[in-house]
C-alpha cells in the first residue's frame, strides 16, 4: 500500500473513533451510547490493522486481498461468508435453545439483559439475518459469479458489504440485549442500524448488477433472478417499513410513521414478505444452483423454473393480510390474503416437484450421498411447510392455531427443515471448492448431521402441533355457564413437557450443526477422515448364490 | 372522490387487469416456439464450468 493511502486511511478511521467518542458521550440515552462505542472500538481496531499492514514494497495480503487476475473468480469474499455462516449458524441455534430452555425453566430469565423478550428478537434475527444473511450473500457471490463466468464487479464494494453486513449484525444484536429495539417483528433495530443496512444493501445490489452486467454467458441463469428480485424487494420492504422519525438525532428512540391498522397491516406486509423474499425465493435460488450441481444433472424443467419464479413474485406480495384474521384489518383485506396463501401452493408445490425431479434417474444418490440426501429433506420440508402455511392462513383454521405454538412449530419446520438444510448442504458443497480440497473430512459426520437434525426438527414440529392444538381448544373452552374454563396460567402449564420436548428437539439441531462446525474445520485444515463409503453394496459371492442342496425331496408332515 | 378512492378504483380495475396480463404473459412466454432448445440450453449451461477458479477460454 502507498503511505499516502495508508496515511489517508489511518486518518478516515481516526475521524470515525473520535465521531464515536464524542457520540458516546453526548448521546441521549444509554442504547445509543453503548453502539457509538461499539463503533469506536472497532475504528481504534482499524486504526492499527490499517498502520500495521502498511507495507512500503506493496505486498498487501491478509482481510483486504484483492482478486488475482481477471481470470480468477473472486472468492474471498464468499470464504469469509461461509466462515461467517457457521459461525452465526451456532450463535443464532445456541440462543433458540436458550430461550426454548426458558419457556420451560422460567429461572432461566437472567434480568435484565437475558430474558425471554431480549434473547427471543436475538435468536430470529441471529438465524434468519445473521447466518441466513451470510450464506445468501455468500451463495450469491458464488452463483452469479460461476453462472455469469465473470468475476465478480466491484471487489472493493464486495468486501464493504460483507464486513458493512456484520457490523449491523453486531449493533443489531447487542442493540436487543441493551434494550433498543422499535418493537417491529423481523425489523427490531432502530433507525440509524436501519439507515445503514440501507446503504449496505444498495452496494450489495450494485455488486451484484455490476456482475450480471460483466456476465460472458447469454442468458442469465435462473438462480440469479431469484437472488435479484430478493435482493430488490428486500430493499422496498426494508426502507417501506422502517419509516419512522428519531426523537433526537443522537437518541436511539424513534416512532414510526404509521398509527394503528395502517402500521399493522405494514408490518406484516412486510413481515410476511421477509418469510417470501429472504426465506423462500433466495433459497430457491440456492436450490436451482446447488442441487443440480451436486446431482450432476439439469434442472428437471427449466420452464417450470420460470413459472415458478413468475408466480412467486405477482402472488407473494399479498399475502401478508393473514397474519391480522380477525383483526381491525377490513375484512376484504383479511380475505384476500387468505385467498392469495391458498393460492401460492400451487406454485411452491410445482417449484419443490421441481427440485425433486432433478434427482430423477439419480435417486441412489440419496443413498450414498449425504450431501444430496440433506438437500432432498429440505425440499420435503419446502413442500410440508409450504402446505402447512395455506392450510393456516385459511380463517378458520386461524381461528384455532393463531397466537398458538402451532405458528411457531410451522416456522420451524420450515425455517429449520427447509432455510437450514439446504443452507447447510450448500456449505458442504462450497467448502472443499473454496479451499481447494478433494472433498469434506467426513461423509459420514455429514450423515450424522443430517439424522440429528431430521429428528430434533421431528421433535420440535411434532411437539409444538400437540402444544398448539391443546392452547387453541383450552383457550376456546367455556362451560355450560357460559364462561371460559381455563385460566391462562393453567394452559402455560399443561405445556411444561412439551416444550421441554422441544427444547431437546432444538439441542439435537444444535448437537448436528455443532458436527458440522468440526467437519468444516478439519476440512479447512487439510485433513481428510479416513471412513468406509457410504451405501455400498456388499460384494457379491456367487458360492452363496444357490438353494441349499440337502434333501432332495420335501419330507411329508408326521 | 378522495386520493385514496381514485387509486384504489385504479387498483381494482386498470391495475388488476394489467397486472394479470403481465403475469400470464410472462407464463405464457416459455412456451413460445424456439424456446425448449434455448430452455435446455439454459438448464446445462451451469455444467460448463468444473470449479477450477479459472475460465475455460482462457481469457
Amino acid at each position: 500500500m502507498q503511505a499516502e493511502a495508508a496515511l489517508g486511511r489511518v486518518g478516515l478511521w481516526l475521524l470515525v473513533m473520535v465521531l464515536s467518542v464524542v457520540m458516546a458521550a453526548t448521546a441521549a440515552d444509554s442504547g445509543m451510547a453503548a453502539h457509538a462505542t461499539i463503533i469506536g472500538i472497532i475504528a481504534f481496531v482499524m486504526v492499527w490493522v490499517t498502520a500495521a499492514r502498511f507495507d512500503p514494497l506493496g505486498k498487501t495480503q491478509g482481510f483486504f486481498k484483492m482478486p488475482e487476475g481477471p481470470s480468477r473468480y473472486d472468492d474471498d469474499p464468499i470464504r469469509w461468508g461461509v466462515l461467517a455462516t457457521m459461525m452465526w449458524a451456532l450463535v443464532g441455534l445456541l440462543a433458540g435453545v436458550f430461550i426454548a430452555s426458558q419457556l420451560a425453566f422460567p429461572q432461566l430469565n437472567i434480568e435484565p439483559y437475558f430474558n425471554f423478550g431480549r434473547v427471543r428478537p436475538l435468536h430470529t434475527s441471529a438465524v434468519i439475518f445473521a447466518f441466513g444473511g451470510n450464506i445468501l450473500i455468500a451463495s450469491s457471490f458464488y452463483v452469479v459469479q460461476r453462472t455469469c463466468r465473470a468475476q465478480l464487479a466491484f471487489p472493493a464494494l464486495a468486501r464493504f458489504v460483507f464486513w458493512g453486513y456484520q457490523l449491523f449484525i453486531v449493533l443489531a444484536a447487542s442493540g436487543y440485549l441493551f434494550g433498543v429495539t422499535q418493537s417491529r417483528e423481523y425489523a427490531e433495530p432502530e433507525w440509524y442500524v436501519d439507515l445503514w443496512l440501507t446503504i449496505v444493501w444498495v452496494a450489495y445490489l450494485i455488486v451484484f448488477v455490476g456482475t450480471l452486467a460483466r456476465r460472458t454467458e447469454p442468458h442469465i441463469y435462473v438462480a440469479n433472478w431469484f437472488y435479484l428480485s430478493f435482493i430488490i424487494t428486500i430493499a422496498m420492504l426494508h426502507i417501506v417499513n422502517n419509516l419512522a422519525v428519531p426523537v433526537a438525532w443522537n437518541g436511539s428512540l424513534s416512532f414510526s410513521a404509521f398509527a394503528g391498522v395502517q402500521d399493522a397491516l405494514t408490518q406484516w406486509w412486510y413481515g410476511h414478505n421477509a418469510v417470501a423474499f429472504f426465506l423462500t425465493v433466495p433459497f430457491l435460488a440456492m436450490m436451482y444452483y446447488f442441487v443440480p450441481k451436486q446431482a450432476e444433472r439439469p434442472v428437471y424443467s427449466y420452464r417450470l423454473s420460470i413459472i415458478h419464479f413468475w408466480s412467486l413474485i405477482f402472488l407473494y406480495i399479498w399475502a401478508g393480510p393473514h397474519h391480522l384474521h380477525y383483526t381491525a384489518l377490513p375484512d376484504w383485506a383479511q380475505t384476500l390474503g387468505m385467498v392469495f396463501s391458498v393460492i401460492l401452493w400451487m406454485p411452491s408445490w410445482g417449484g419443490m416437484i421441481n427440485g425433486l425431479m432433478t434427482l430423477n434417474g439419480a435417486w441412489d444418490k440419496v443413498r450414498t450421498d449425504p450431501i444430496i440426501r440433506m438437500m432432498v429433506m429440505a425440499m420435503a420440508f419446502y413442500g410440508m411447510a409450504t402446505f402447512e402455511g395455506p392450510m393456516l392462513s385459511i380463517k378458520a383454521v386461524n381461528s384455532l392455531s393463531h397466537y398458538t405454538d402451532w405458528t411457531v412449530g410451522h416456522v420451524h419446520s420450515g425455517a429449520l427443515g427447509w432455510n437450514g438444510l439446504i443452507s447447510f448442504a450448500a456449505v458442504y458443497f462450497l467448502v472443499p471448492r473454496l479451499w481447494k480440497r478433494e472433498r469434506m473430512y467426513s461423509l459420514r459426520m455429514i450423515n450424522w448431521h443430517f439424522w440429528l437434525a431430521t429428528l430434533g426438527i421431528v421433535f420440535y414440529a411434532a411437539s409444538m402441533w400437540v402444544a398448539g392444538i391443546t392452547q387453541g381448544l383450552m383457550w376456546r373452552e367455556y362451560g355450560p355457564d357460559g364462561y371460559l374454563v381455563n385460566s391462562f396460567a393453567e394452559t402455560v402449564a399443561a405445556l411444561h413437557e412439551l416444550y421441554i420436548i422441544r427444547a431437546l428437539g432444538g439441542v439435537m439441531y444444535l448437537s448436528g450443526a455443532i458436527i458440522m462446525g468440526y467437519n468444516v474445520w478439519m476440512t479447512i485444515s487439510g485433513k481428510l477422515r479416513e471412513e468406509k463409503p457410504m451405501g455400498a453394496m456388499p460384494a457379491y459371492d456367487p458360492e452363496k448364490d444357490r438353494p441349499i442342496a440337502g434333501s432332495a425331496s420335501p419330507e411329508p408332515a408326521e | 372522490m378522495s386520493l385514496y378512492d381514485q387509486l384504489r378504483h385504479f387498483a381494482d380495475s386498470y391495475g388488476l387487469v394489467a397486472l394479470l396480463i403481465l403475469f400470464l404473459g410472462l407464463c405464457l412466454w416459455v412456451f413460445r416456439p424456439g424456446a425448449k432448445q434455448q430452455n435446455q440450453e439454459a438448464a446445462r449451461s451451469i455444467f460448463k464450468d468444473e470449479e477450477t477458479g479459472e475460465r475455460q477460454d482462457g481469457k
